[in-house]
Parts: structure tokens; sequence; C-alpha cells
């Protein structure tokens, strides 16, 4: 096994799959990548498969240095990174000698960038999943010091993905994707409408578990009886809050569920900084009852 | 039945049955009734089932791609099963030690609602609860059985830390922190044992429709129980298994 040296630790970063499934009956978050999007592009340029273990980096990037050889791939925020001081492409496999250190620089766009390695990161592995989570995973977050393990195997990668278009559009978009959530039906028409017009700027408190917003929410609805909750359901708060719940979230919740985001809704907010200002857009589900409405 | 169940899709990644408002042992057995059967029937799918008092969610690990098909499916098999009674369950006995030392807030409860703390105790400690579900922390388990004269508001400051195991009231709720953790809960006394595990292939033995006793131990017992189940030494014991 080779390993990694953390000489910097960054902001915020943790080493995340997609997540643990299975366990939410004991009452333990998903948790997993905040932007799946970006987590695939790494794992099909490297040839990983596609639960394999990347590094999720959160605005200012760490410093690391490789002890083997090996491939590595960075996608979805541009954090201007650089191998022994000199640029690099995202969105590529980049070869990495013994010895090559990685580092990032100025945010150019989104929140949270991805850097795979081949193979994934062998950090361990707890209920099937290496995903950090406080209580479950030893670590949370990256400390200075720490190294981490990867594969010292190096195959060469076959260019079989040469032609795939890889979006960055959704590092900078505004707009939300959301579905009317449980509860949405028992707003008022005029807050049903609010809802979708109204904007809404991300407060500082955001993190894995939820986003908030700085602005208040009129809210008509008591709390409900303690219910199921994922990933992108947004709570409103007796007290006007809209809480967006983000991969580390609870498996229940009281509060009323206004809105749920559609898997490209979450990995669009999950590109976005405190202060930036998001319109929630409406998205229908498909007709069960025999008519697609979408097509 | 109650009522037919509502099916909806919540995001891309689930959906939702919602079985009503109410919050009683019926309701739990019909939900149960068809988490098994969706369990069962799911199986060929990356597809967990959850429950809690009213409503199921079937959570798929990716994007659902046939929304259309997993409803309909979904919809067969809710119309066409009929519930049984006889569902398995077992009734677990949870040591509680109610020494003072541990239910800080025994006292409150014993001069605010005037009964001797021999009272409060024997209150807590007759009922069989039911477990409708986990959530809010890995381990926590959402009982109900509470008897009327334990209700109790929660404290208007909430301890900044409460020990692991703890039992407490909050509301018509009893319940035990799995772990230390913040809460706002007042607290009956101290159970010894784990309520999650995360390095055990089952991180917990108790599930939803199961029931719970608590028996009072002493500061003594409460110790031993510890030192065995760190030896590894202790097992649950159970009252009765059903079927």
């Amino acid at each position: 096994m080779a390993k990694m040296e953390v000489l910097n630790p960054g902001l915020f970063t943790s080493i995340q799959d997609l997540g643990r499934f299975g366990f939410q009956k004991y009452g333990v978050p998903q948790s997993g990548v905040m932007d799946r999007y970006a987590m695939r592009i790494c794992n099909l340029l490297l040839g990983n498969s596609q639960n394999c273990a990347v590094m999720e980096i959160t605005m200012q990037g760490p410093q690391l240095k490789f002890e083997a050889e090996t491939f590595i791939c960075i996608s979805g925020a541009d954090l201007s990174a650089t191998i022994n001081e000199i640029s690099i492409e995202m969105n590529v496999v980049i070869r990495i000698q013994n010895g090559d250190i990685l580092k990032f620089g100025r945010r150019q766009s989104g929140n949270r960038t991805y850097l795979g390695i081949k193979d994934g990161f062998q950090t361990e592995s707890i209920m099937y999943s290496r995903s950090w989570y406080d209580e479950i995973t030893e670590y949370q977050r990256l400390e200075k010091g720490m190294f981490l393990q990867y594969s010292s195997e190096i195959s060469e990668i076959e260019k079989t993905n040469a032609a795939l278009k890889i979006r960055k559009d959704y590092l900078d978009d505004l707009l939300i994707e959301a579905y009317p959530g449980p509860e949405f039906q028992q707003l008022p028409e005029k807050l049903q409408k609010e809802l979708f017009e109204k904007s809404f700027a991300l407060d500082g408190s955001s993190n894995r578990m939820a986003i908030q917003f700085r602005e208040d929410f009129e809210n008509s609805l008591n709390a409900i009886i303690t219910a199921p909750v994922l990933p992108g359901t947004v709570q409103l708060t007796p007290s006007g809050k809209l809480i967006v719940l983000m991969r580390d979230c609870q498996t229940t919740g009281g509060y009323p569920r206004v809105l749920q985001l559609s898997e490209a809704g979450i990995q669009t907010i999950a590109q976005k900084l405190p202060g930036a200002t998001i319109n929630f857009q409406k998205k229908e589900y498909q007709d069960l009852e025999g008519r697609d409405k979408t097509k | 039945m109650i009522k037919t169940p509502e099916i909806s899709p919540l995001g891309d990644r689930g959906i939702l049955v919602d079985f009503g408002n109410n919050i009683d042992d019926e309701t739990l057995k019909e939900v149960l009734f068809f988490k098994q059967n969706l369990e069962k029937v799911l199986v060929k799918q990356k597809v967990e089932v959850t429950n809690t008092y009213n409503s199921l969610l079937i959570s798929y690990l990716y994007t659902i791609e046939d929304l259309y098909g997993e409803n309909l499916t979904i919809k067969e098999l809710i119309s066409t099963a009929n519930i049984s009674k006889n569902t398995d369950y077992q009734i677990y006995e949870i040591p509680v030690c109610y020494d003072q030392d541990y239910g800080l807030d025994l006292k409150l409860i014993s001069e605010e609602k005037k009964l001797s703390i021999a009272e409060v105790i024997s209150l807590h400690t007759a009922p069989e609860y039911q477990i409708y579900f986990t959530g809010f922390l890995p381990g926590f388990l959402y009982l109900g059985g509470l008897d009327e004269k334990l209700y109790f508001s929660r404290k208007e400051t909430p301890r900044r830390s409460v020990e692991k195991g703890s039992v407490g009231i909050g509301e018509k709720q009893t319940g035990i922190y799995p772990k230390n953790s913040p809460g706002g809960w007042q607290i009956l006394g101290r159970s010894p044992l784990d309520f999650f595990d995360k390095n055990a292939t089952v991180p917990s033995p108790f599930s939803a429709g199961d029931k719970i006793k608590f028996k009072p131990v002493s500061k003594a017992e409460f110790l031993e129980i510890r030192e065995q189940i760190k030896s590894k030494n202790y097992q649950i014991k159970t009252l009765k298994t059903d079927g």
C-alpha cells in the first residue's frame, strides 16, 4: 500500500464515497459526497468502480505529498490545482510520481472539488463505506501530518472516455431544482408560490449536514409527527427557517418537508458558497397515473 | 385497514408510503407488515426500507430509473396484501439504575408530580414500551407507552452534556441517550447497555416492532453489567419470544 502525507489539511477536507447504505434503520446518516456528479467523473476517467472513495475538498484545498506513483483526477470546483507548482488541468487523468506535491490556490468556480485516485482511497471501511462521519469513522476531517493509503499497483489507464462531455455549468448555476415536498400542499397557495419566487442567500453556518439561509420564510404549518427525511429534504421550522438537509443529515425529522431537491439540485447547491443567492426551480414528478408530463 | 396508504415519490431516490396521522400500535403493525413485504419483493435492487410511526420510506442507492414501474409494484403489493395479525416480536429487558447519582431529575419529577421516588420508578418500569423506530441519533429508539402521570416538559435550558445510557422523559416520550450528547430531557436513571455499536455486524439488537421493559438495578449491578459488556460476557435478556 502506498501513502500520501497531509502537509496542510485545507479548510474542510474529508474522504467520501457514495455513502453508508442500509443502516438508516439504526439511525445512521447516509453521508457520502455532496456532489455525486464530480465524483462520478473522477472515477469514470480513472477507470475506477463508481463507489471508489474520493477526497472532498471545500473552498480551500489541502497540500498533499505522494510517496508512490499513481494516477489522479480532479473534478468539481476549480481551486487552481498545481503539481510541484505547475498548473494542472481538471477532468483529465494526471500521472503522479513519487515525491510530487499537490497544492491548491485561488478559487475560480464552485465550492467543492474532488480528488480521485487510481482504485480509490483505502481508508477504513465501516458499515461498508469509507465516508468520514463523526462518531462512525475515526476521523471526520483531514488533519496535518496524517497519512492516507492508496493502491501502489499502477496499471496504465485505457482512454475509453475521451469523448466524454463534462458539465461545468452547474458550478455557477443559481437555480436549484426542487420537487414539491410531502407537506407542500398544506402551505397556503400564496406561500407555495413564494417558495419558488423568492431568492435565498446561503448562510455561513452551512455544512455537510444542512444548508441554511439568511432570509426567514413565513410559516403557517405546525410541526409534523416525526417522519423520514433524506438528503435534499427542505424543512420549514416554526421560526420560519428553511433548512436544506444535506448528506450527513439525520434519518428522521419533525419539521414539515416543503420541498425535496432533485439529485441535480443537491449537486448544484453543494457547489454554492455562503452568500450565494439561489432560487428554487419547480420540478414536477412524472405523472404516476399513466401520462408522463416531463416528455 | 385503517385507510389506503398513499404512495408518492420523495426526490429522485425515494418513495414514501404514508399511512395517515395516527401514532398507535395498529398503525405500526400495518406499517411493519408492508415493510416486510416490500423488503421481500424489492430484494433484487439496492433499496432500504425504513419506517417511522406512520410512514415507510423506500430509499434507493441510485436515481430511480423507472418510477412508474416502481410505483406500480408497490401499489399492487399494498392493495393485495392482507395484514397478518400475528407478527413476531421480542421483549427485551433493559437494566436501569435509578440511583440519584444517575437519575439527576428524579427528585424534581417526584416533587412536581407529588409522587414518591419509588412511585416514579414503579410507573416507569411497569409498561412494555413499543419500539416504533430508530432515528435522531444512531441507536436512539422512539418508544411508545409512557404512563400519562409521568408526562413532563423538557428542560428550558438543555444540559450541555447528558451521559450515554441516560434514560429520560421529554413531553409524552421516554427514551435512552445512545451516546454522550447535549439534551433537554428530564433524566431518571442510566442503563449500562450499549445501544449502538458501530463495529458490530448488527449495530443494534433492537428492531421496530420489538418491545422493551425497564428493570431497576442497583449501582453495584450497574457496574457489574458494564464490566460484563466490556469483556463481552453480557447477553441482553429477552422476556418472551413469539412464534
